[in-house]
Order: structure tokens, then sequence, then C-alpha cells
């Protein structure tokens, strides 16, 4: 494995395949009464977050934790660049502090690829702008995976905010890498740019009408809709974007009732997903969340003591 | 070329066997800073360059540079600004309005004028913002400006689009009764607002970058070409980026409307498949494109469609690259590698002859400016302004070589097909061998 998790290019399927063996063994902690591994002790993980997040970075806050590295939290609005000082000062004042890894979160695509090439400490990306989130890519195929029994040759499908979506960008890597055949859904202004010259290349399908894609799905991947993209013109309104790319209850029966349904959260009930389908028995929400743990653990473990870390 | 340099201190210079245009060789006696005579000469007491091998070109006008002074004089000043400009061969240069204060005045024009004439390397000929403060809203003092010491002829609110078309439709009217000419930085802010940091297509939406699409560019010199027509005023298209916008300066050319435009050396090779890394050295406005558009520009340059190569030159201090990339400030270095990329895209390849750039870095920029004392033939009376550019040795470029403060080079490590000899301004060389004097 590479020394840094800045997206799933980094990663090839036997990478894939051991992270997901590795978090199975983690997952099974979780229903243990003492936790913690000594994997990692002595150990230092900086959670540096510029932007708000509450899932990702508890997550990796207890995958830490567990693993028994010391994990700090940072969190720090906007970019370092409205503070005056710039991105490479803060980060090279961080790692200065003698860290083994950062896990970063930043509002600007492409901050943790620049960042890995200033500092030696191990950088792990949490999200980049509308870049990658890799980590969310793996515990999506990972929950997938445990769900179907494979990947190879299912076909899930993804629908929302494409243009603005990093969990899109990592997962149809990932989906690519484990053999799942990928459709994507989302009106044309939702598309990201240039798509018809390398969705091919990438390895997925794009559609505009749910409706005729949804009863081929094994598994359907729902993303968050931002309000504020109506006033950007990408769509007129929540009701017209529910009706054409929400998960009603009426679109919930198309779906066979073991196809699972995903969602990265924090969900916008009613706009993109319809309470009735995030609460199905179908639905693999929380197991999202919990899988969140054990994949961040595989990775921290495989990144800092596994086989060929970076002492 | 190797001749040892102790050259005696005269008014009188002899360049033996320059290739004039990089045709036919002769002799070049310069007199009290004019050219004296050509042909096959000798002349006791001149101080001899040897010109041997290398190519004699008028002294190259840049439409296009941001000097940074006054207001950022970390990243670069008007002195080492002009030194970049004379190692890169040039003997002339526009310093964008945008500093700070914005040159909207004519105080402030002069002020840049004459700081350009204390470091006496290269005429440095201030552009006037087109609005106040560069706010798009309300005129500068235009007519002031070009009655100033300073005699602005461009003005330009580069950086930021003059996106209202009422503004722009009284500014070019406004300058025809001093024949001034408004170079528009074509940028539609609705389609391409403050967070497009590259071009809008595949790459960016594979990076996730929020990208600017060349049809930004295109409406603006659209519109802006038909404002010429409607106002039989002159119109410059700034740093021309797309095919698209070719195809519209072509349409506009046919019709015989008063439209001229630029073109950045960056632009005629480098594309933005360099984005990959997010390395913002190769972040500027307008964005690097696909090579579809780069192969449309060179064509338009090479047929005249495209007057000009203007560098953009853009210094900036290392901590303002030193952000994410969307936070990073936009440009790259220009003015010390422009002939050589230009040698290496345009005369290596064929698709242009010395003489085409001597017409595209001197004689096309320096009449688009106004600039009578620039640009001007090979020929006896003319003034002694030229550069020497020596075909045979390639400039390797190392940033850290570079006498810009600034170090955002996007050619660094690469090996151009040229290199800039000597440069002379009105008989006094500001370089000789490639090093300042």
């Amino acid at each position: 494995m590479k020394k840094h998790l800045l997206s799933i290019d980094d990663l090839d399927a036997d990478d894939i395949a051991t992270l997901f063996t590795t978090a199975a063994e983690m997952h099974d902690l979780q229903h243990r009464q003492v936790k913690k591994l000594p994997a990692l002790r002595g150990r230092t993980i900086i959670n540096l977050f510029f932007e708000d997040s509450t899932r990702t970075r508890s997550s990796f806050e207890i995958a830490g934790k567990w693993l028994s590295a010391d994990t700090i939290n940072i969190t720090g609005k906007g970019s370092s660049a409205s503070k005056g000082e710039s991105l490479r000062d803060t980060v090279m004042t961080i790692a200065a502090m003698g860290v083994d890894a950062l896990v970063m979160r930043h509002g600007a695509s492409g901050a943790a690829h620049q960042v890995s090439q200033w500092i030696d400490a191990a950088v792990i990306n949490a999200g980049d702008g509308t870049h990658e989130h890799p980590s969310q890519a793996l515990l999506d195929a990972y929950t997938l995976q445990r769900r179907l029994g494979t990947l190879e040759g299912r076909h899930v499908v993804v629908v929302g905010d494409l243009t603005h979506s990093r969990v899109f960008r990592s997962n149809v890597k990932c989906l690519a890498k484990l053999g799942a055949e990928v459709t994507v859904v989302a009106p044309p202004t939702l598309m990201p740019s240039g798509v018809a010259a390398w969705s091919a290349e990438a390895g997925f399908a794009t559609a505009y009408d749910l409706d005729q894609v949804l009863p081929k799905a094994d598994a359907v991947m729902m993303l968050r809709v931002q309000r504020e993209r109506m006033s950007g013109g990408y769509f007129p309104s929540a009701r017209e974007y529910t009706v054409g790319y929400g998960l009603t209850r009426d679109r919930l029966r198309l779906l066979g009732p073991d196809v699972p349904i995903c969602h990265p959260g924090p969900m916008n009930r009613g706009l993109e997903i319809a309470a009735d389908a995030a609460d199905a028995a179908q639905s693999a929400v929380l197991d999202q969340v919990s899988a969140g743990v054990a994949i961040r653990m595989a990775i921290l473990y495989h990144l800092l003591a596994g086989e060929g870390a970076a002492q | 070329m190797s001749q040892p340099v102790s050259y005696p201190m005269t008014d009188t210079i002899l360049i033996k066997g320059a290739s004039l245009l990089g045709d036919q060789s002769a002799d070049v006696l310069l007199v009290d800073g004019t050219i004296a005579e050509i042909g096959s000469l000798s002349h006791a007491g001149a101080r001899v360059i040897d010109a041997d091998g290398l190519v004699a070109l008028p002294g190259l006008v840049d439409l296009h540079t941001h000097l940074r002074e006054p207001g950022r004089e970390d990243a670069e000043t008007v002195l080492t600004g002009s030194q970049a400009a004379a190692i890169g061969g040039f003997t002339a240069v526009l310093a964008m309005a945008n500093t700070s204060p914005v040159t909207d005045t004519a105080e402030a024009a002069e002020r840049v004028h004459d700081l350009g004439r204390v470091a006496g390397l290269v005429d440095v000929h201030p552009v006037g913002a087109v609005t106040r403060g560069l706010g798009g809203e309300e005129l500068a003092e235009l007519g002031l400006m070009h009655r100033s010491r300073a005699r602005v002829n461009v003005f330009s609110d580069d950086g930021r689009c003059v996106a209202n078309a009422r503004v722009m439709r009284r500014a070019l009217e406004y300058v025809k009764a001093f024949g001034g000419v408004v170079s528009q930085h074509a940028q539609d802010p609705d389609l391409a607002g403050s967070t497009s940091c590259c071009h809008e297509g595949e790459i960016s939406g594979r990076l996730g970058l929020p990208g600017w699409p060349g049809v930004a560019e295109e409406v603006i010199v659209a519109r802006d070409v038909m404002l010429a027509r409607h106002t039989g005023s002159r119109v410059h298209v700034a740093h021309a980026s797309t095919a698209g916008t070719v195809e519209v300066l072509r349409w506009a050319r046919s019709q015989g409307i008063a439209v001229t435009a630029e073109v950045t050396p960056h632009h005629l090779l480098l594309t933005t498949d360099l984005l990959g890394d997010y390395d913002p050295t190769y972040k500027v406005n307008p964005p690097l494109r696909p090579a579809e558009d780069v192969e449309a520009l060179r064509a338009a340059l090479a047929d005249g469609t495209i007057d000009a190569v203007a560098t953009d030159h853009a210094p900036h201090a290392r901590h303002d690259k030193e952000h994410a990339f969307v936070d990073a400030a936009f440009g790259m270095l220009g003015l010390e590698t422009a002939l050589p990329v230009v040698a290496t895209v345009m005369v290596e390849s064929g698709q242009m002859s010395w003489a085409d750039v001597a017409r595209v870095m001197s004689t096309n920029p320096a009449r688009i400016a106004g600039l009578d004392a620039q640009g001007g033939a090979l020929e006896v009376g003319q003034p002694a302004t030229l550069t020497l550019v020596d075909p045979a040795t390639p400039l390797v470029v190392d940033r850290d070589q570079s006498v810009s403060m600034s170090r955002n080079n996007p050619w660094h490590g690469r090996t151009l097909g040229a290199s800039v000899h000597a440069t002379l301004l009105r008989g006094v060389p500001t370089v000789l061998e490639g090093k300042l004097q």
C-alpha cells in the first residue's frame, strides 16, 4: 500500500481486498465490550478539518482511539488563505509537532494531494472539495459487498448532485475496481463537466431518467443535494428535483426488497430520499456508519502499522 | 560569441554579421541611438558585437505585463520587471493597471512611467484602467491619463472583465477622441465566476475543480466585436485562449471591424492536462485550455488572425501560490521566456519565420499600443532598438536564475529552442551575452 491515501487511484484491487479483510476483523471488535487494540500505541494522528464534519471526523477519531493512537482534532473554518496564512505554512506548523498521520478535510479539491508533497507524515484524505472522499467510497463498497456477497457484475446506481460530489468521484473509481457496473443519474446541470469524454474509460454509464434505470439496480446510492444549488440555477425547485430524482415512496416500489439503499449522509429527508426509503428494511444507511469506523481503523492500521508502513 | 567582454565605452556600436529577420547577413552600425548604416562595414573605434549566427529583430514589445509596483513590491518592482523584460529581449512593456493603488489617474500613470524611466532598461508604458478602481461601473479619467506625461493609449481593467455592456460601449466611444484602444479581459462573470480556477472540461470534471468554459470568453469577444462595429472604435482582445474566440476574430476581420488580439506564450504550448497534480504554478487566467484550442491559437497567430504575442507576465510572491489550488493566485512568469517559447512553438515547427516573429512580437504590438519609437524596421534612420536572438543555443529554464523577484515559473526545467543574446534600447545595450548590463 502507498504511504498516503489521497484518492482511490492510490489503491489496487488487492489493496482494497486487504483493507476489507482487516476491516471485517475490526468490525467484530465493535461488538466487544473492550474495543481497544494496542496496534498504534504511541502514534499521533491529527484530524485536521478545515470544513465542518461530524460523522467523518468522529469516525476517524474513534478509529484512532480504538487502535490506541493519540488523536487530536484541529478544526478551522474557512480556508487558511482567508486568514492570511498559506496552506503550506499551516500544515508545516502542525507537521513540525511530530505527527505520524494527518487526516485532512479541506474545502478545496486537491488540497490533500498538495499537502502530501510538503510533509513527511502519512496523509489521509477525508474529503477534498468536490474531488474525492476515499474512505467513504471504501466503506460504501464494503457495506455493499457484505450485503450482496460480491460487487462483481452487480449494477450500482448513483443518483444526485454529481458535479459537486466527492463521494461520487471516489465511488465510481472504487466500484469499477471491484467489478461493479455503475450508472450515475442526474439532471444535465448536475453532471460533471466533460463527463462524456471520460465516463467510459472510468467505467460508468450516465443517464438522465431515473425511472428507466432503477428497475435494473442491484444497489442504489443516493447523494446529498444541497438546497443552495437552486439559487445557482442547477434546478428550479426542491419539489421538481424530488419528482425527477428523489428516491420517493413510489420509486421504492421499483426496487427489489433486497436492493440496498445507501446514503453518505447527512440526508435531506423529503428531498433526495423519502423517509420510507431511508428507514426501509433494505436501507443500509446505519450499516454504512458502523462500517465507517471499521474501514478507517483498517486504513490507519495499514498506513501506520502494516507491512511496509513508514515507521 | 565567446569573445571576452570589455567593450570600449562609446556611442557607436557595430553589430557584425547578424542575420536580419533571419534573412540575409549584414553588419549594422548604430550611431547615437539610430541605425546609421547597414552593409559590409568596418568602423574604427566602434564597440563591436559579434553577431555571427544571431538573428536581429526589432526590439520586442509586450502589450501585457504585470509589474506589481505600486502595491506588491514583494512580488516584482518596475526595476526587476524591467530587468526581466530586457533579459527576454523586450525594449518596451505595457504595465497593467491592476496595481494598488490602481492606475486610474494621470498621477498614478505618471508614477509608473517615471519609475520606468529611472530603471532605464525598457520603455515602461502604463496601461490605464477603464473604470475607476477596476470597479466596472464609472469610467476612469481616460482623457487625463492620455494627456499626462505617461501618454496612456491603452486602457484595460485586466484581471477583470468590463462586463457591463453599457460601460464598455461608453469606453469605446470615449477613447475615439484621442485614438485610444480598450484591451478587454474577456470573461463573462456570470459564466465564469470568482471561484472558477481552470478550464471547464474533462480535466476539471475529473479533478472536481470549478472550471470556466471557453464560451465565457467567446460571448464577451463576440459582444465587444459588435460594440466595436457599432462605435467605430478599436477593441483589443487580451490573452485570447479558445478556438471559438479565433472563429469570432476571423469573422470580425472579414467584416473589416477594428479588432486586434494577442495570445500568450503559455496558451501556445501548455495545456490543461498539466493540472493533474494541482500545482498552482499552472493556475492562470484565462486558464490553460485543451490541445485543440492550442492548435487553433497557433494557426491564428501564423495566419494573422491573432496580431501579437503578449506575455501576461504575472509574478506572485511564493506564499500567494502555496495555497490550495482554488485559493492560490492566478498567473505565471513570462517575460524572460516568451521569445524562446515562440521560437520553439512557431519557428522550429516551420509555422512562422523570424520575420513573422518580428511582426507579432514587435511591429504589431507597437502599432496596437501606438508606440512610435518601437517596432521599427531594421533600416537606416530607424531607432537602434533591437534584439539579437541566438537560435542555436537553447534556453534551459532554471527558475532560480530568473531576474524576476518571483518564482512562479511554469517553464522551469524545460529546454526552449532559442535564447536572447543581446537587447539594445536606442543604441544602449541593456543585455549582452544574455547578461544585464
